[in-house]
C-alpha cells in the first residue's frame, strides 16, 4: 500500500511538473513534449487506481495519436520560439492570487461537501469487459451522440480544409 | 503464487535472457536479410567474416562502437540525443509482454515463458509502439536538416494513418478469443478440425485481417514498400540522415526489434502461437512449442525480407490513398462481418 502511495505521489509530482513546464517552455515542441509527459503520468495514475484499460487507452489515444498530430503540425509549420510579451502587471497581481483562491475553494468544496470518498485500489470497474458493458448498455445513448458529434466535427474539418473544386465557381460566389 | 523475492529474481533473469535473445535476434535478422536479399539479387551477401558470414553482425557492432560519433552543428541537442533513446527503448520494451510458450515448471515453481502476463498485453504493445513514433519524428525535427524533417514528417503521418488499420485488423481476433491477454488468445487457437487444419485464427476467417495486419505492419515499421521516411533516392537517409555511429545503430536496432515484435505478434494472434504437432520423448515435447513459435516468427521475418527483395517503393500519395481509401474500409468491413458471424453463432 505504501508503494502505491509513493508511486502516486511521484507520478503526481511529475504530472504537475510537466504541466508547469508546458506553460514555461517557450518552444512549442518542448511544450508539446511536456504535455505528453502529463498524459503519460496520468496514465500511470489510472493504472494505480486499477483502471488498466483506461490507462492503456490514455497512452494509445492521447500520447500515441493526438499528441503525434500536435508534434506533426508543429514540425510542419516549423513554428519558432514564442515571443515573450511583458504581460500585464494587473493580470499577475490579480490573476495569480485569484487562481490560487479559486482552486482552493474548488478543492475544499470537493473534499468537504461531495459524497465521493477515497477509493481503494482496484475498487473501480477497470477491466475492459465492464467498461464495454457500461459503454454499450448503460451509457449507449451518450456514446452514440458523442460519435455523431465527432462525425460532424470531422465533416466540418473536411469542408473547411478542402479547396473549392473549380476556381471559376469560386469566383462567381465571391 | 510465488513469493516476492522469487518473483523478483525470476523476473530479472527473464528480462536479462529476453533482452539478450532479442538483441541477438536483431543482429541475426540483419544477417538473414542481407543473405536473403543477396540471393534474391543473385549475389552472395556477407561471406567473409566467419562461416556463411555468420560473424558479420558482430563485426558490424564493433564497427558502430568505434566509429566517430559526430554531432552536426545547429541540431537541437536535447531532442537529438533523446530521439534514438526513445526509439530503441520503446522497441525493446514491447517484447516484455510477449509469451513464447506454455508456463514451465522449474524447481517446483510455475514460471510463464514471458516477462509478465498481464490481461491487457495487446494494448500495452500498441501503446508502446505508438509512443515509438516520437523517436522517429523528433529525430527528424531536431536534426535541423530538410531531409531529416521530411523523413520525420512522413514517418509520423504514415504511422498514425496505418495504426488505425492495424488496430482494427486486431479487433477481429479479439472478438474471436474474447480477451486482451496474449496467453488466452493463443489458448483460444488450440485444437484442429479433423486433425488436419489447425484452429489458428488465420483459418478461422481472419485471413483478410492477417493481410491487413501484414500490410499495416510494413508501414508501421517503415519497411519496403512503405519505407518513404527513409527513401534513399529522394531523402538521403530520411530521419536518420544526420546520425552516426551508435546513435544511428540505435535506430537500426529499433527498426529490427520492431520487426521482430511485429512477427511475434502475428504469430501469436494469427498463426496459433506455439501450437503445432507435438511428438517424441518428453524432452522434445517440452521444447517443441517454443521451437514452433521461433519457426513461425522466422517464417514471418522471411516474408518481410522476401517482400523487400521483390516490391518497389510506393509513391507518397499512393501510400496515403491506399491506407485510407482501401485498407481502412477493408478492415472495418472485416470487423463488421466477424462481429456479425460471432453474434449469429452464439
Amino acid at each position: 500500500m505504501d508503494l502505491h502511495l509513493a508511486l502516486f505521489l511521484i507520478f503526481g509530482a511529475i504530472c504537475v511538473a510537466g504541466a508547469v513546464n508546458l506553460l514555461v517552455q517557450r518552444h512549442p515542441i518542448n511544450s508539446a513534449l511536456s504535455l505528453i509527459t502529463v498524459m503519460a503520468s496520468l496514465a500511470v495514475e489510472y493504472l494505480l487506481l486499477g483502471a488498466e484499460f483506461v490507462a492503456a487507452v490514455q497512452v494509445i489515444i492521447y500520447a500515441g495519436a493526438i499528441m503525434v498530430l500536435f508534434v506533426f503540425v508543429i514540425m510542419l509549420l516549423n513554428a519558432g520560439e514564442e515571443e515573450r510579451s511583458g504581460g500585464s502587471r494587473i493580470a499577475l497581481l490579480i490573476g495569480v492570487p485569484g487562481m490560487i483562491l479559486g482552486s482552493t475553494i474548488v478543492a475544499w468544496v470537493l473534499l468537504e461537501h461531495s459524497a465521493t470518498g477515497s477509493v481503494s485500489i482496484g475498487a473501480l470497474p477497470g477491466d475492459p469487459k465492464k467498461i464495454g458493458w457500461l459503454l454499450f448498455h448503460d451509457f449507449l445513448l451518450p456514446f452514440e451522440v458523442t460519435s455523431v458529434l465527432i462525425l460532424i466535427a470531422i465533416m466540418g474539418a473536411v469542408v473547411l480544409a478542402s479547396k473549392p473544386e473549380l476556381s471559376s465557381r469560386g469566383e462567381k460566389e465571391r | 503464487m510465488l513469493s516476492f523475492e522469487t518473483f523478483l529474481i525470476a523476473s530479472v533473469i527473464k528480462i536479462v535472457i529476453a533482452v539478450f535473445v532479442l538483441l541477438t535476434a536483431v543482429a541475426y535478422t540483419v544477417w538473414l536479410e542481407r543473405k536473403v536479399v543477396g540471393h534474391i539479387q543473385n549475389r552472395w551477401g556477407p561471406t567473409r567474416v566467419g562461416p556463411f558470414g555468420l560473424l558479420q553482425p558482430l563485426a558490424d557492432g564493433i564497427k558502430f562502437i568505434f566509429k566517430e560519433d559526430l554531432t552536426p552543428p545547429h541540431v537541437y541537442k536535447p531532442l537529438y540525443i533523446a530521439a534514438p533513446i526513445i526509439a530503441v527503448m520503446c522497441a525493446l520494451t514491447s517484447i516484455s509482454v510477449i509469451p513464447i510458450g506454455n508456463p514451465v515448471r522449474i524447481f517446483g515453481y510455475e514460471i510463464p515463458l514471458q516477462i509478465t502476463d498481464i490481461n491487457i498485453a495487446l494494448l500495452i504493445i500498441l501503446g508502446i509502439t505508438s509512443v515509438g513514433v516520437y523517436g522517429v519524428a523528433l529525430a527528424g525535427w531536431s536534426s535541423n536538416s530538410k531531409y531529416s524533417l521530411l523523413g520525420g514528417l512522413r514517418a509520423s503521418a504514415q504511422m498514425v494513418s496505418y495504426e488505425i488499420s492495424l488496430g482494427l485488423s486486431l479487433v477481429g481476433v479479439l472478438i474471436l478469443s474474447g480477451s486482451f491477454s496474449l496467453q488466452e488468445i493463443v489458448a483460444a487457437q488450440s485444437g484442429s478440425w479433423f486433425h488436419v487444419i489447425p484452429k489458428w485464427n488465420i483459418f478461422q476467417g481472419q485471413i483478410i485481417a492477417f493481410f491487413i495486419y501484414l500490410t499495416a505492419a510494413y508501414a508501421e515499421t517503415n519497411r519496403i514498400p512503405f519505407d518513404l521516411p527513409e527513401a534513399e533516392t529522394e531523402l538521403v537517409a530520411g530521419y536518420h540522415t544526420e546520425y552516426s555511429a551508435m546513435k544511428f545503430a540505435m535506430f537500426f536496432m529499433a527498426e529490427y526489434a520492431n520487426m521482430i515484435t511485429v512477427a511475434c505478434l502475428a504469430t501469436l494472434l494469427f498463426l496459433g502461437g506455439w501450437h503445432g504437432p507435438i511428438f517424441g520423448p518428453p524432452v522434445l515435447q517440452a521444447v517443441l512449442p517454443v521451437a514452433w513459435f521461433f519457426l513461425k516468427v522466422v517464417g514471418f521475418l522471411f516474408i518481410y525480407i522476401w517482400v523487400r527483395g521483390t516490391l518497389p517503393r510506393f509513391r507518397y500519395d499512393q501510400l496515403m490513398a491506399f491506407g485510407w481509401k482501401f485498407l481502412l474500409p477493408l478492415a472495418i468491413a472485416n470487423l463488421v462481418i466477424t462481429a456479425l458471424v460471432v453474434a449469429l453463432k452464439s
